[in-house]
């Protein structure tokens, strides 16, 4: 069920054993509960739980139960959670995953979201809508329990050799539909990032930086949905954008991937956020740029059937034996470059 | 652009760099009938490379005397001529493919707005320029006005029915600018809602006219672009030219103050001819979605023809710089030193518009 939020959680376990005991219930526990009942809070109050972490805002639907079970998983939980946290007097400190998708992805919005930035149209549904909810009930706590340091977490699209985000579904697919006349600027964080910024936001604060608050996370730099597909060896088909829904519906009832009308955006307008909060205030620095990221990516996914090698090596081809014949009949080219000079 | 990359291994550098100097002004210059341009344009090479020759002959060598030499020094210089020009082409060929390289494995860096330096500097600005060089014959005055470090604020007058006058502008900022700066240009939202339009906007550089965007670029220490008439400057009608119209309501005023940065007045006299709009169907422009929908006396009557714009002869002077650092950081707040200072920018363009306009001598040379 929470596959996706599991899996870099399990990663964790594995590598930094030593620190998940501490502030967490404990991996069965945590697996077993169900945020949807009550019974969480129960889980906080036995173990006198002292950190939350809400990693449970999930845009992947789980087969049978579709859309809505999905939104109740979010947005009940939540409600579940915080009213659970809000009892419970041992809890200190409420770390929630979030996502950049709650600043929208539109024509008329500023090139760079910063943390303050509010969305020019709201999210429509699905995730990003959950997400913002989710927000809205987290800064409710926070009102309510102002002796709580919550820590509200944006991440960008997450990447990496483990993930499986639609996004990820995306990029694996051998041909990728693009929006045409578009080439959104997109931006990743690296699972590993992820893992790193969350205990970073689980502990005190280091001297001089401040844990509580909004942050954008996501790597440095940015890179064209057109430039990834290059990366990856994909081709592209451009789609003209009211066909785009068609394609995005026929993919979804095939199978192949989900292709939410939230995502269709995202790769129509793309997004990008101001990462100056997560490095001043939160004192992180990612280890992956977002090109890094998605070369991390790119090899975990094997190649497409453009592979940059092959392209380049038809380049540098093309360039020997151009550089061959100039050797030979260099003479005769002369006159087109003059003429080429007016 | 070509020439520059043949003609200046074969003779001394002050001397081309003059000549090239001389040519261009002689194409965008004021003599040139329009419809010779082009004419003259496929002509000049030869007479160029007549120059070079003769150049060569006679500079070789200074103290042979005897007209054989001469002849025969003025043919050894061009062969290694050709060899330099041929090695030229096969570095042009070389970096010609190792761009094709980069672009088809992506591996090229853009900024956090989308901006594509390379694509921008190698392909975007080699498409509009010859608009610039032999179309508009652009003439730039002041380029130094705008500094060669650090962040400014260039604000235009906006005309043309099509914004081509931004272009030109940011053409004009590159290819004169001695350190070479880039001008981002702030666009309205129209441009970022049509497909391919905002794809090559932003990888022009462009960003959304915002002071969001504006604030960020200007600490970046980027030359923004900025045409506060907006809509109401672009489509006006062509009883209107040359009068400026409200600008905005001086945000960029406070984006460069809160910056710190110079505001550069910048004023363009030949945009506002190129699509006479004598008349605006507002059903049309309601049904389209778009602020205005021009009717000139060519357009729409006859199809796509009609959309060519006019000939005209552009000067684009670049003002003195208005300093704004000055001021006190609250300054940004004071709508009273906002109006004035708004108001500042505008008379000076309005005003260098008419000192331009009365040093015209006709619209189209």
């Amino acid at each position: 069920m929470r596959r996706m939020q599991r899996d870099p959680d399990v990663d964790r376990v594995i590598a930094v054993d030593a620190v998940r005991p501490e502030h967490h219930l404990g991996g069965a526990d945590f697996v077993q509960a169900d945020i949807r009942q009550p019974t969480i809070g129960r889980v906080l109050a036995e173990h006198a739980v002292d950190t939350v972490v809400h990693l449970d805002v999930t845009g992947t639907p789980l087969g049978a139960g579709g859309w809505s079970a999905v939104k109740e998983t979010n947005v009940i939980g939540t409600m579940q959670l915080l009213g659970a946290c809000q009892k419970s007097p041992h809890v200190r400190r409420l770390v929630v995953k979030s996502t950049t998708s709650v600043y929208g992805s539109a024509p008329r919005d500023p090139a760079v979201f910063t943390e303050t930035t509010p969305a020019k149209a709201l999210p429509s549904g699905g995730f990003a809508k959950d997400s913002v909810e989710v927000e809205g009930y987290v800064r409710g706590f926070a009102r309510r329990r102002p002796d709580v340091a919550v820590c509200v977490l944006r991440f960008a699209n997450i990447l990496g050799p483990c993930a499986d985000s639609p996004l990820a579904e995306f990029f694996s697919l051998p041909v990728l539909p693009t929006v045409f006349g578009y080439d959104p600027r997109l931006q990743f964080v690296h699972e590993d990032d992820v893992m790193d910024v969350l205990s970073r936001a689980l502990r005190e604060p280091r001297r001089g930086t401040l844990n509580s608050g909004t942050f954008n996370i996501a790597g440095d730099g940015v890179l064209l949905l057109s430039q990834c597909s290059r990366r990856l060896g994909r081709p592209t088909l451009p789609v003209l954008l009211p066909a785009v829904k068609w394609v995005g519906s026929a993919l979804r009832t095939v199978g192949i991937t989900d292709f939410s009308p939230e995502q269709i955006r995202l790769l129509t307008h793309g997004r990008v956020v101001s990462t100056a909060q997560m490095r001043e205030t939160l004192g992180f620095e990612p280890r992956f740029t977002t090109a890094e990221t998605f070369a991390d990516f790119a090899r975990s996914r094997g190649v497409g059937l453009l592979p940059p090698q092959s392209l380049a090596r038809a380049v540098d081809q093309v360039a020997e034996s151009l550089g061959a014949r100039l050797a030979r009949g260099g003479g005769s080219k002369v006159q087109t470059v003059q003429s080429d000079a007016g | 652009m070509a020439d520059a990359k043949v003609i200046p291994f074969d003779d001394d550098r002050t001397r081309n760099g003059a000549q090239r100097s001389g040519r261009r002004r002689s194409a965008g210059g004021a003599g040139a009938p329009s419809g010779a341009v082009s004419g003259q344009g496929r002509a000049e090479p030869k007479v160029v490379r007549q120059k070079v020759r003769t150049l060569h002959g006679a500079a070789v060598p200074p103290s042979a005397v005897q007209a054989a030499a001469g002849e025969r020094s003025g043919g050894s210089v061009d062969e290694s001529h050709e060899a330099v020009a041929d090695d030229g082409w096969e570095r042009r060929v070389a970096s010609g493919l190792a761009f094709l390289r980069r672009r088809v494995t992506g591996d090229y860096e853009v900024d956090e707005f989308g901006y594509d330096k390379e694509l921008t500097d190698q392909v975007l600005m080699s498409l509009v320029r010859p608009l610039y060089e032999n179309y508009f014959r652009v003439e730039v005055k002041g380029i130094e006005n705008i500094p060669a470090e650090g962040g400014a604020l260039v604000v235009a007058n906006h005309s043309g029915t099509l914004p081509l006058d931004g272009l030109m502008m940011q053409v004009a900022v590159h290819d004169n600018h001695p350190a070479g700066r880039h001008l981002r240009l702030l666009a309205a939202d129209l441009v970022f809602v049509l497909p391919v339009i905002n794809e090559l906007a932003r990888k022009a550089g462009h960003t959304l006219a915002c002071t969001e965007d504006a604030e960020r670029l200007l600490q970046r220490g980027e030359v923004v672009g900025v045409m506060p008439e907006g809509f109401k400057g672009i489509g006006k009608p062509f009883s209107d030219r040359y009068k400026l119209q409200r600008f905005g309501r001086g945000g960029f005023v406070s984006t460069a103050l809160k910056a710190g940065v110079p505001i550069v007045p910048c004023s363009i006299v030949g945009a506002e001819e190129i699509y006479p709009m004598i008349g605006n169907s507002r059903t049309l422009a309601r049904l389209l979605g778009i602020p205005y929908f021009p009717i000139t006396p060519t357009f729409p009557w006859l199809g796509p023809l009609g959309a060519v714009p006019l000939p005209t002869k552009w000067t684009i002077q670049f003002g003195e710089p208005i300093e704004t650092s000055g001021y006190p950081a609250e300054a940004a707040e004071d709508p009273m030193l906002m109006f004035n200072l708004t108001d500042q920018v505008r008379e000076q363009i309005q005003h260098t518009l008419y000192k331009l306009l009365v040093q015209r001598r006709s619209v189209f040379f």
